[in-house]
C-alpha cells in the first residue's frame, strides 16, 4: 500500500465514519432520552437515499404515500388514545401537523418529480418526506411502551425494523441505486483529490454537530432532552413532558438518518435493505461510546469508518467480519472497568 | 374430567402420529419439522428473555455455529453424526461461554448488541472462509443413520426432530421447577434481591446463556443432517430476528409458547408468502410487513404472547405445564385480611427429609457484627461518615435518625450492595469489606428489602424457597433429570416452616404479586430466614404492618432472639423499636449521634435535636 493508496481509503474511511456518526450521535440520542435500542435506523438512510433517486428520476416515491399513511393512522390512533386531545385547538394543530404536511409533502413531490429540478430542491424534499416519519413511528409504536422495559422496546424496534424493511422493498424493488452528486467539483490537494461530495458529507456532519451541540447545551428544547435522558422521572416531576422529548428524539433521529442517507446517495449504490448494516455500524460506534457518550461515538465512528476503508482493501471479503469484531474488545473493556453490579430497571 | 396422567401420553401420541397418516402431504411433515427444529431454538431464547430477562439476536449464529461443525467434520473426516454432536455442544457452549462472560458484567442491553455483531460476524466468516465452502456452504453432509439404516425420509427424521424437541422442553421445564431455574428466574427481580440471597447472578445470566446456545447447537446440528446441507443463510441475523419473533408471538414467559411461536410464525410465512403476493400481483417480502406490524401490536395489547392468551380461554385452565409463572400456579382465592395469624401447627410430615445444611460459627467469640468507621462517598456527598458500632450473638439492635441520615446506605455497606469509600466490615471475625452481596449472604448474613423485592408472578412459596438458594446443592444437571427431588422437598419444608412460623403459610400457593404491602414484608423474612441466617438485617419490617400484625412480628422477633439470631433492623415506629430492641444506634447526616439502651436514647438530647429540631 502506498500512501497515494492510504490517503485516498483514509478519505473513503473518514467520509464514511461521519455518516456513521451521525448514525450513532442518533442511537445515543433515542436512546437516552427514550431506552429505545433504535435498530430501524438505517432504515431511513436508504428511505432519505432511494427517496432522493426517486425524486431524480421522475417518480413520486412511496415515502411520500407512506409518510401520508403513517400520519393518517398517527392522527387516528391519538384520537382514540388521548380524550383530553380532543379539544379543537389541539385537533387543527395535530390536522396539520399529521395531515396537512404530508399532504403538502406528497403534492410537492408530484410537482418536483417529474421536473427535474436539481439537487438543491430534490435533495431537501427527500429529506422532509422522511423526517416526520421519525414522529409518527414513535407515536404508532412506542410512547404506547413508554413505561415498557428495554427488552420489549428493543423488540418493538426489530417489529418496526421488519416493516419498513419489508415496505422498502415495496417501494423501491430489489435493485440498487445511486444518486447524482451535488456538485462535480473537486478539490485537488497534492496527491490527492478530495471529492465534492466527501466534502458535503464532512461539511454538513460538522454543522450538523457543531448545531446539535449548541442546541443541546443553549436552549431550552435541547436541555429538557438532556434532562429527560439524564433522569426521566426528575424531569417529569420538575414539568418537563416526557413524551415530547421522546417525539423530538425520534424527529432528530429520522432527520439524520435521512440526511446521511442523501449524504451518501451519490457515493454508494443503496439497496432497499442496504440501511440496516449502515445503522449497525452506527451501533458499533455508539457502543463504544457507552451508548451514552456523544464525543466518544462520534470518535468511534470515524475509526469505524477508518478500520471499515482499511479493511476493504486488505481483505475486502472479511470487511464486515473485521468491522463487526471491533465490539469485543470493547466490550471487555467496558466489562473490566464496570465495578459492582448496578440495579438494573425493571 | 380427564384423568391428568393421560395427558402427557396423549400428546405424545398425538406428536407421534402425523406421520402415520398416509394423508398428510410430505410438505406438511416437512413443515412440522422446520417447526420442531425452530422450537427447539427458541426453547432457549424463551428461557433467556422470558425468564432470564436477556435476549440474544444470535441464536441462529449458534445453530450455525453446530451446524458447520458437524457439517465439516463429517464430511472432511467422516466422523459420525452422533459422535460430532457432543463437540458441535461443546464449541458452541465455548463461544457463548467468551460472548456471555464479556456482557453479563454489562447492564442488560450490551447483550442484545453484542449478540447482534456476533451474529453479522459468523454469517460473513461463514461465507466467507474457504474451508466451509463460502457461499456456496458445505453440500453432501450425511445424513443421521441408526446401525447402518439412514434416515432420509421426512417422516423418519419427524421423530428425531420432535424427540429433540419434547426432551428440550421437558429438561427446561424441569430447569425451571429446580433450585437453579428458581435462581434463573430470581434475575428478573432485579440483581440486588438474587444477590442477597446468594445467587451469583454473573453466573446466573452465563448458565441461561449458554443453555440457550447449548440448545441451538443441537438444532444447529440437527438441522445440517436433515438438510444434508449447510449455507450460510439459515444463520444469518434474519434467522435470529424470526427466533426471536417466535417467542414474543408464542409467549416469551412459557417454554410450550415457543412451540406455539415456532408453528405460527412458520405456518403464518408460509401461508403468506403464497397468499401475499398472489394478492399484490408482485413478488415482495410481504409477510415481514405483517409479522412487524403483529409484533408491534402484541407488545401493546397482548404482551404475554399467543400462550398468555390461550391459557386465558376456558380450557386453558387445565393446565399441564406446571411450574412455570402464572399458568401453572393453582387458582389463587382472594388473599385474606387478617392472614397474619399463627396457624396450627402443620400436620408432620411423613417420610424424613434429607436434611439442608446447617451453619457452623466460625469465630463464636468475636462480635457478630462489627462495623469499623465505615464512610461512604457519592461524588460530594457523605451519606456515611465515620460510623462504628458492633452486634452481639443474640441481641437485637436498632438503626434509627431521621430520613436521609444514611440508614439504608449503611445496610448496604455491610451488605455488600455498595463497597465503602473506606473503613471495614466484619462478620464472625472475618472481614468482608468489599466482599459481594452472595458472598456476605453465604456466611450467614440475610436481609429485607425497604422497598419489597419480592418476584410477583412466582408464587409465595416459590420466592420463600429462593431463600433456602444456598442451603441445597443440586446443580443444572441434577435439576433437568429430576434427580434432585428430595431435596427440592426439604427446601419446600423448610420454606413453609418458616411461612408457617411468619404466620403466612395459607398464602404459601398465592402469587406472591397479589399479596398486601404488610404480608410482602412478612414473605421478605421467611425469605431471609430459610438462609438460616446469624444475623438478620430488616429494612422497615413494621412498615405497612397493623397493630396486630406489628404485634405477632414483635413476638416472631423475641422468638428468634432466642433462638441465638441477631438481628439488626431499620425502623421508624418509635414505639416497636423502644420495646423491641436491646439497643439503637441514632444516626443523623450519615454520622452516629448516640448510641445505648432504649432508655437512655429516649433522653438523648442530640437525638431529640435531631428528631425535633433545636431546643431554644
Amino acid at each position: 500500500m502506498d500512501s497515494t493508496i492510504a490517503l485516498f481509503l483514509a478519505q473513503d474511511g473518514i467520509t464514511n465514519g461521519a455518516i456513521y456518526a451521525l448514525l450513532g450521535l442518533s442511537l445515543v440520542l433515542v436512546f437516552t432520552v427514550t431506552r429505545v435500542i433504535f435498530i430501524p435506523q438505517g432504515e431511513f438512510v436508504a428511505y432519505g437515499a432511494l427517496t432522493l433517486v426517486g425524486l431524480e428520476t421522475g417518480v413520486v416515491p412511496g415515502t411520500a404515500y407512506l409518510t401520508l399513511v403513517l400520519g393518517i393512522a398517527a392522527f387516528c390512533v391519538d384520537l382514540v388514545r388521548s380524550p383530553d386531545g380532543r379539544q379543537p385547538r389541539v385537533l387543527i394543530t395535530r390536522a396539520v401537523s399529521d395531515l396537512g404536511l404530508p399532504l403538502v409533502l406528497l403534492g410537492l413531490s408530484g410537482v418536483v418529480a417529474p421536473a427535474n429540478m436539481g439537487p438543491w430542491i430534490t435533495v431537501p424534499l427527500a429529506v422532509a418526506l422522511v423526517a416526520p416519519m421519525g414522529a409518527y413511528i414513535y407515536r404508532l409504536a412506542f410512547r404506547p411502551l413508554a413505561q415498557a422495559t428495554v427488552l420489549t422496546l428493543l423488540i418493538a424496534a426489530v417489529g418496526v425494523h421488519l416493516v419498513m424493511l419489508g415496505l422498502g422493498l415495496v417501494f423501491f424493488g430489489a435493485e440498487g441505486y445511486r444518486a447524482t452528486p451535488f456538485t462535480d467539483v473537486s478539490l485537488s490537494l497534492g496527491v490527492i483529490d478530495l471529492g465534492g461530495q466527501s466534502l458535503w458529507v464532512l461539511g454538513v456532519t460538522a454543522v450538523l454537530i457543531v448545531t446539535l451541540w449548541y442546541a443541546f447545551g443553549h436552549t431550552l428544547a435541547g436541555k429538557a432532552l438532556r434532562a429527560t435522558s439524564i433522569n426521566r422521572l426528575g424531569a417529569t416531576l420538575v414539568g418537563i413532558p416526557t413524551a415530547r422529548s421522546g417525539l423530538i428524539a425520534f424527529i432528530l433521529a429520522a432527520t439524520l438518518g435521512a440526511i446521511s442517507g442523501v449524504l451518501i446517495a451519490p457515493i454508494t449504490t443503496i439497496f432497499y435493505d442496504s440501511g440496516f448494516l449502515i445503522g449497525l455500524k452506527g451501533f458499533v460506534a455508539a457502543i463504544i461510546g457507552g451508548l451514552v457518550s456523544y464525543p466518544i461515538s462520534a470518535a468511534a465512528a470515524i475509526l469505524v469508518g477508518l478500520v471499515e476503508a482499511f479493511a476493504s482493501f486488505e481483505a475486502s471479503s472479511f470487511k464486515e467480519v473485521i468491522v463487526f469484531t471491533i465490539i469485543i474488545p470493547v466490550l471487555l473493556w467496558q466489562s473490566l472497568r464496570s465495578g459492582h453490579v448496578d440495579e438494573e430497571e425493571e | 374430567m380427564i384423568n391428568r396422567k393421560w395427558i402427557p401420553a396423549g400428546l405424545i401420541l398425538l406428536v407421534a402420529l402425523p406421520p402415520l397418516l398416509p394423508v398428510l402431504p410430505d410438505y406438511w411433515i416437512t413443515l412440522l419439522n422446520t417447526i420442531g427444529l425452530a422450537s427447539l431454538v427458541v426453547i432457549g431464547l424463551v428461557l433467556l428473555t422470558g425468564v432470564g430477562g436477556m435476549t440474544s439476536f444470535g441464536q441462529a449464529a449458534f445453530c450455525g455455529f453446530g451446524a458447520y461443525t458437524t457439517a465439516l467434520l463429517t464430511t472432511s473426516l467422516g466422523l459420525s453424526p452422533w459422535l460430532t454432536l457432543p463437540i458441535a455442544i461443546l464449541l458452541t457452549c465455548a463461544a457463548a461461554v467468551v460472548l456471555g462472560l464479556l456482557t453479563v458484567r454489562l447492564s442488560g442491553h450490551f447483550l442484545p448488541l453484542g449478540t447482534l455483531a456476533w451474529g453479522i460476524s459468523l454469517y460473513y466468516l461463514f461465507g466467507n472462509l474457504e474451508f466451509l465452502g463460502r457461499h456456496d456452504g458445505i453440500p453432501t453432509v450425511p445424513p443421521l443413520s441408526i446401525g447402518g439404516w439412514d434416515f432420509y425420509d421426512d417422516r423418519t427424521v419427524y421423530y428425531v426432530i420432535w424427540s429433540l424437541t419434547i426432551l428440550a422442553a421437558v429438561a427446561t421445564l424441569n430447569l425451571l421447577d429446580s433450585r437453579v431455574g428458581r435462581s434463573l428466574r430470581a434475575l428478573k427481580g432485579g440483581i440486588t434481591a438474587a444477590e442477597s440471597f446468594g445467587v451469583n447472578t454473573r453466573r446466573a445470566k452465563l448458565v441461561t446463556f449458554v443453555y440457550a446456545a447449548f440448545l441451538a447447537a443441537v438444532a444447529g446440528w440437527a438441522f445440517a443432517h436433515v438438510q444434508r446441507a449447510v449455507n450460510p443463510t439459515p444463520f444469518g441475523l434474519g434467522a435470529g430476528i424470526d427466533y426471536l419473533l417466535m417467542a414474543v408471538i408464542g409467549g416469551v414467559g412459557h417454554v410450550w409458547g415457543a412451540v406455539l411461536g415456532a408453528g405460527a410464525v412458520i405456518l403464518l410465512k408460509d401461508q403468506l408468502q403464497t397468499l401475499l403476493p398472489a394478492l399484490f400481483g408482485h413478488t415482495g417480502n410481504y409477510e415481514t410487513i405483517i409479522f412487524g406490524v403483529l409484533l408491534i401490536l402484541l407488545l401493546q395489547f397482548a404482551r404475554q404472547g399467543l400462550w398468555g392468551l390461550a391459557t386465558r380461554l376456558p380450557w386453558g385452565r387445565l393446565s399441564f405445564v406446571g411450574g412455570l409463572s402464572p399458568t401453572g400456579a393453582p387458582p389463587p382465592s382472594s388473599p385474606s385480611a387478617a392472614s397474619l395469624s399463627f396457624p396450627a401447627p402443620s400436620s408432620p410430615t411423613p417420610a424424613p427429609l434429607p436434611a439442608l445444611t446447617k451453619r457452623h460459627t466460625p469465630n463464636p467469640d468475636a462480635p457478630l457484627l462489627e462495623v469499623d468507621h465505615v464512610q461512604k462517598t457519592f461524588g460530594g456527598l457523605m451519606a456515611v461518615r465515620d460510623v462504628a458500632f458492633t452486634l452481639a450473638k443474640g441481641e437485637i439492635v436498632a438503626l434509627i435518625g431521621p430520613n436521609g441520615a444514611g440508614k439504608s446506605t449503611t445496610f448496604n455497606l455491610i451488605t455488600g450492595v455498595l463497597p465503602p469509600t473506606a473503613g471495614a466490615v466484619r462478620f464472625q471475625g472475618r472481614d468482608i469489606t468489599g466482599a459481594n452481596a452472595s458472598e456476605i449472604a453465604a456466611m450467614g448474613m440475610a436481609r429485607s428489602f425497604q422497598h419489597v423485592k419480592l418476584l410477583p408472578t412466582m408464587t409465595v412459596l416459590e420466592n420463600v424457597m429462593l431463600g433456602a438458594h444456598l442451603r441445597g446443592k443440586a446443580g443444572l444437571a441434577r435439576a433437568i433429570l429430576r434427580r434432585d427431588r428430595a431435596e427440592e422437598r426439604s427446601i419446600r419444608a423448610e420454606a413453609m416452616t418458616q411461612l408457617d412460623r411468619c404466620g403466612l403459610a395459607d398464602l404459601a400457593q398465592h402469587q406472591a404479586g397479589t399479596l398486601a404491602l404488610g404480608q410482602s414484608r412478612v414473605v421478605e423474612i421467611a425469605r431471609a430466614l430459610c438462609l438460616d441466617p446469624a444475623l438478620l438485617l430488616l429494612d422497615e419490617p413494621a412498615a405497612g404492618l397493623r397493630h396486630g400484625e406489628k404485634q405477632k412480628l414483635a413476638a416472631l422477633l423475641t422468638t428468634l432472639r432466642a433462638e441465638g439470631r441477631s438481628i439488626l433492623l431499620v425502623e421508624h415506629d418509635m414505639d416497636f423499636v423502644m420495646n423491641q430492641v436491646d439497643r439503637l444506634v441514632v444516626m443523623d447526616f450519615g454520622a452516629k449521634i448516640a448510641e445505648g439502651t432504649p432508655d437512655i436514647i429516649r433522653d438523648d438530647p442530640r437525638v431529640l435535636e435531631a428528631y425535633l429540631g433545636g431546643i431554644e
